[in-house]
């Protein structure tokens, strides 16, 4: 019942509000007119785990990071990255949105993509040096795209298109990576590759958090997940997390009874 | 044609013509991939009412109390836009098309209320403008582009309009990389902590003072046109926005020129006596570019992914 209470209050009464962790959630409330998106959600994300973020449609995944980067103003919560307010360390934090978000008709190269993952270093005037190009080479030939560098976007397949959203992100050099459904509609090969850079990027010591569709995938790709369908259900390493019990409470029982056995094993 | 009377009679209207077509055509750009080219027709409708209160309250046809009242109507319109797409829920078009469509009906009837008659103020005006009769009475020929005297005689259309479109260029090339990372991905730029609505009202009030500036001198035929026709015809023709913006230069300036030449000489070369309208030719002229430009263009068919 203290979770309520924050969130009615709007103020923070969890212990451990002083985390430094790359991503700390507390009594997070989002609404979009009067039906909520997101009821006192609580979530911390540690540094150097990858980590999936799972719920029906409409749970409020998207919703989540949008929130974290001040894209939708919360009701009441508080939400701190690193243990400063997100705005404060923006340049810390990589976000692949949705791909179906964008004109992918828009009048731009490639390598002009990516290179947009620099625009805070560049800033308004900076010009565009050969290193700044290599760089985005490199972030290209990374999801294995440097040889499209002058394409058009809108030439890409759905899967390429999101291997140029990941290199755009890789450009901003971040230590904190949200992705949002970036496995949605992309063919198995590019799958792979993404698991494999986000992966490497782990490794590095980066934080990556993935809202994940896929039940069957999430015990291979992640470590930890959250489960939520507007509030948490659930939230530790995989194995803990995904079990007969919340997976109906966060699908409210619409799953069947094959489907558990398959995620479970 | 090239000599004493063209300086004096053509060229400036040519100036002012390329100028207010570039100062609508960049700004046009952003719009048109933001799907909002529309704002620049909701704009040039909103200044008639801008224009005609300006009169009313200066009780003057002198041009700041006009500008004044039509940059003023086009602030009332873009907020209007945004409430009523926000309170009504409604998409951009359908909100422009209400507030637009409204306010110029006002402007009409309180044209009509009040007492213009004896005043050059009226619908025809407001649409087609007068390019025709923004000439250089001063000059003598082309030495008089040195002569300071000379000079000071030019229509005050002339500098006014060289200046919006020297602030339109400067602005979009200060702001280039910012409006072209949120017109391309929205929700990227917020992440980046680019100041995504800022930047989309900067873009507006760009194509606001534009768009009053030129309807000013050229009327809001042209400004219609150009905030779409160049534009959608050189993204018609290039996949690159650098190269796109450029292009649509070029063609704001082609339609200009060849728009004013064909009003003037275009009926005489095919044995009529009369010339015609300079902004209707040069709007006709940049939809005839974007037509070819639409069956031509190499960039034509849109791609499915």
């Amino acid at each position: 019942m203290t979770l309520g209470l924050a969130a009615r209050d709007g103020r923070i009464v969890a212990p451990d509000d002083t985390t430094a962790a790359p991503l700390a959630v507390r009594g997070l409330t989002v609404t979009y007119g009067e039906k909520p998106a997101l009821f006192a959600l609580e979530a911390t994300f540690d540094a150097g785990v990858m980590s999936a973020i799972i719920g029906p449609n409409g749970a409020g995944k998207s919703t989540l990071l949008k929130a974290v980067l001040g894209m939708v103003t919360p009701v009441s919560g508080n939400i701190r990255a690193f243990g400063r307010p997100v705005s404060e360390v923006l340049s810390r934090i990589a976000y692949v949105p949705q791909r179906a978000t964008v004109d992918w008709d828009f009048p731009t190269r490639v390598i002009d993509v990516v290179l947009m993952g620099m625009a805070r270093e560049l800033g308004l005037l900076r010009p565009i040096r050969q290193d700044h190009r290599d760089r985005a080479v490199a972030c290209l030939s990374r999801v294995g795209m440097e040889h499209f560098a002058d394409r058009q976007i809108g030439q890409l397949s759905g899967g390429q298109q999101q291997r140029v959203f990941l290199a755009r992100a890789l450009a901003q050099g971040a230590e904190l990576y949200l992705l949002d459904e970036p496995f949605a509609g992309v063919d198995a090969a590019t799958e792979k590759t993404i698991v494999a850079v986000l992966k490497s990027l782990r490794d590095a010591g980066a934080t990556v958090v993935v809202v994940h569709h896929d039940l069957a995938t999430v015990a291979s790709y992640f470590e930890r997940a959250l489960l939520i369908n507007t509030t948490r259900i659930a939230e530790g390493p995989v194995a803990d997390v995904l079990t007969s019990e919340t997976l109906q409470a966060t699908y409210g029982g619409r799953l069947a009874q094959a489907q558990l056995a398959q995620i479970l094993g | 044609m090239i000599g004493a009377e063209f300086v004096a009679l053509s060229l400036p209207p040519i100036l002012i013509g390329c100028l207010a077509a570039i100062a609508c055509a960049i700004p046009g750009n952003f719009l048109l991939l933001r799907k909002q080219a529309l704002i620049g027709d909701a704009i040039s409708h909103v200044v008639l009412p801008g224009i005609v209160v300006g009169f009313l309250v200066s009780g003057t046809v002198s041009t700041w109390p006009m500008m004044l009242g039509a940059g003023g109507a086009a602030l009332v319109a873009v907020l209007l836009i945004e409430g009523i797409r926000r309170v009504g829920k409604l998409e951009p078009g359908a909100a422009m098309g209400v507030v637009f469509s409204t306010m110029f009906a006002g402007g009409v009837l309180l044209l009509e209320q009040s007492d213009t008659s004896s005043v050059h103020l009226d619908v025809q005006h407001a649409l087609y403008g007068n390019l025709e009769s923004l000439i250089w009475l001063d000059a003598t020929g082309w030495a008089s582009l040195l002569d300071a005297q000379a000079l000071a005689g030019v229509p005050p259309e002339l500098p006014r309009m060289a200046i919006t479109c020297l602030i339109v260029t400067g602005v979009t090339a200060l702001l280039w990389r910012p409006l072209k990372i949120s017109t391309f991905d929205e929700g990227f730029a917020r992440a980046l902590g680019l100041p995504v609505r800022a930047l989309g009202l900067a873009l507006v009030i760009m194509a606001a003072m534009a768009a009053v500036a030129a309807f000013d001198a050229v009327g809001s035929i042209i400004v219609i046109a150009m905030f779409i026709c160049p534009p959608a015809a050189a993204r018609l023709m290039t996949d690159r926005l650098a190269h796109q913006v450029w292009l649509s230069v070029g063609f704001a300036t082609l339609s200009a020129v060849m728009g004013y030449v064909l009003a003037g000489y275009g009926p005489l070369w095919l044995g009529f006596e009369n010339s015609v309208s300079a902004a209707g030719m040069i709007a006709t002229v940049s939809g005839l570019i974007l037509a070819l430009a639409a069956v031509l263009g190499p960039r034509r068919a849109p791609r499915v992914a």
